[in-house]
């Protein structure tokens, strides 16, 4: 989606040896260190057990790989359409705009409900950051950021914060107040800082800690009181594009998807990553929990949506038809998980069975790409953001 | 569009890759014939409870037009 991604590079003395070179920013167990590429290269070479070289670490990794497979391919001893063939399938489905949001000015990148089921956030690539009422359409705040480009944005659970952030690698909250005119941007609190464009953000189940993903690869959780980095995850080796919380409070997983083409999910205590899938052809551009929380679906630029259960470690059902060409932008379930809506890339909205594989309806209206889905809460509707400036709200 | 931040061809981070890959072959699956079961029920249990799924009546839902009222 973004044009280019660099990498940030450091100039300076190495911690090590003290030379002044270009420095590679890594993390030894969550602390940064900045060692000189000659001097990270030895650290990891004095671990090395006898007779482990490059090429011996690497066709073990292969061999780890293919082991990786059988172990899954074991238990695939049947198709998800198969199993659902004995549930009743599902009758026309007549959805249509109930809602037109206007009032941005240029492309909307995302959007968030706020748990009362009736305001949605939106941020745009003017720079513009908007709350809406969505059964009366009104704008009731809206921010303009110091940067174009503000490709996440989030509400708060506790409906009185949202955060947002894009080109200027920071997610910044700012709390909303009822006074009409407070001024908004004078209260802005900048919470995280990365090294590359924020792609994503999400708060967890308070106000105080915000999940982000960046362009340059890594996701973080950061406290909002203080700004400090909880935790750090890496792992993906492109931009992360997108990233989802488990649903039940509970739970300490979230997932994320980006340009490598892999979905990895994270437990956010230890920063591990504990899985890992592979199997889309292009970059992951959105990753959704399944409603239950044992799986999870995604959309990509390779025009499939998928569906991956956590406990069975692999895809078990793959969205696509021949017809669709374009990229999936955005994906959300249904309440039940039964529909699978998902945005794509030329202009539509198809709904998908999640159980049978097929599609349900496909749904017209936008006049350029849809970039984000989201069902409400109480999934009584859900709202669509598109490259051509407005919302819809769908019921 | 993908950039790789680091070139694979270093030490250090086939090392992660290999330790990675130990981990993520050891956990423990189920099989797909019960995780399938188990998204299906879940499906059916919920599925009345999914306003999108099965359609509400419009006078419940605040985003479909209500019939206009006569004064009587």
């Amino acid at each position: 989606m973004c044009d280019q991604t660099f990498l940030a590079a450091t100039f300076g003395p190495c911690d090590n040896c003290s030379a002044n070179r270009p420095l590679m920013n890594i993390y030894l167990k969550n602390e940064p260190i900045n060692y000189c590429s000659l001097c990270v290269e030895l650290m990891a070479c004095q671990g090395l057990a006898p007779g482990e070289t490059l090429a011996s670490l690497k066709t073990e990794s292969e061999n780890l790989k293919v082991k990786l497979e059988e172990e899954r391919a074991k238990l695939h001893d049947v198709e998800l359409h198969q199993v659902a063939e004995k549930v009743e399938a599902l009758g026309q489905f007549v959805m249509k705009t109930r809602r037109t949001l206007k009032g941005h000015g240029n492309k909307v990148l995302c959007t968030d409900w706020c748990r009362d089921k009736r305001r949605i956030v939106s941020s745009s690539q003017d720079g513009k950051v908007i709350v809406w009422d969505a059964y009366t359409t009104n704008k009731e705040h809206a921010v303009t950021m110091p940067c174009t480009w503000v490709m996440a944005c989030a509400y708060a659970p506790s409906g009185c914060a949202i955060a947002c952030g894009g080109l200027d690698n920071k997610c910044s909250v700012y709390p909303l107040s009822l006074d009409k005119n407070e001024n908004l941007a004078a209260k802005k609190k900048s919470v995280a800082m990365h090294t590359n464009y924020l792609s994503a953000c999400s708060f967890t189940n308070s106000d105080m800690q915000i999940l982000t993903s960046s362009g340059d690869g890594t996701c973080a959780l950061w406290d909002v009181e203080s700004g400090q980095l909880l935790q750090s995850f890496h792992g993906h080796t492109a931009d992360v594009l997108t990233l989802d919380l488990g649903p039940s409070e509970t739970s300490n997983i979230f997932i994320s998807g980006g340009c490598d083409k892999k979905a990895n999910v994270w437990d956010m205590r230890s920063g591990q990553n504990i899985q890992s899938f592979e199997t889309h052809d292009s970059d992951i551009n959105a990753v959704k929990f399944y409603p239950s929380g044992d799986a999870f679906a995604s959309g990509s630029d390779d025009a499939t949506c998928r569906l991956f259960d956590l406990r069975a470690d692999r895809e078990v059902a793959i969205y696509s038809k021949e017809s669709i060409i374009f990229g999936a932008s955005s994906v959300d379930f249904s309440l039940s998980g039964r529909l699978l809506f998902a945005g794509y890339n030329d202009y539509t909205i198809n709904v998908w069975d999640v159980l049978k594989g097929t599609r349900v309806a496909i749904l017209f209206g936008h006049e350029n790409r849809v970039s984000t889905v989201r069902v409400s809460p109480d999934g009584t509707a859900f709202c669509s953001g598109s490259w051509d400036n407005t919302l819809r709200i769908w019921a | 569009m993908s950039s790789k931040l680091q070139s694979s061809n270093n030490i250090a981070q086939a090392r992660r890759t290999v330790q990675q890959l130990k981990l993520e072959a050891n956990i423990e699956r189920i099989k797909v014939s019960k995780a399938s079961a188990d998204l299906m029920n879940y499906c059916g249990e919920h599925a009345k409870y999914d306003p999108l799924l099965m359609g509400i009546p419009a006078s419940e839902n605040p985003f479909k037009d209500k019939k206009p009222c006569t004064i009587l």
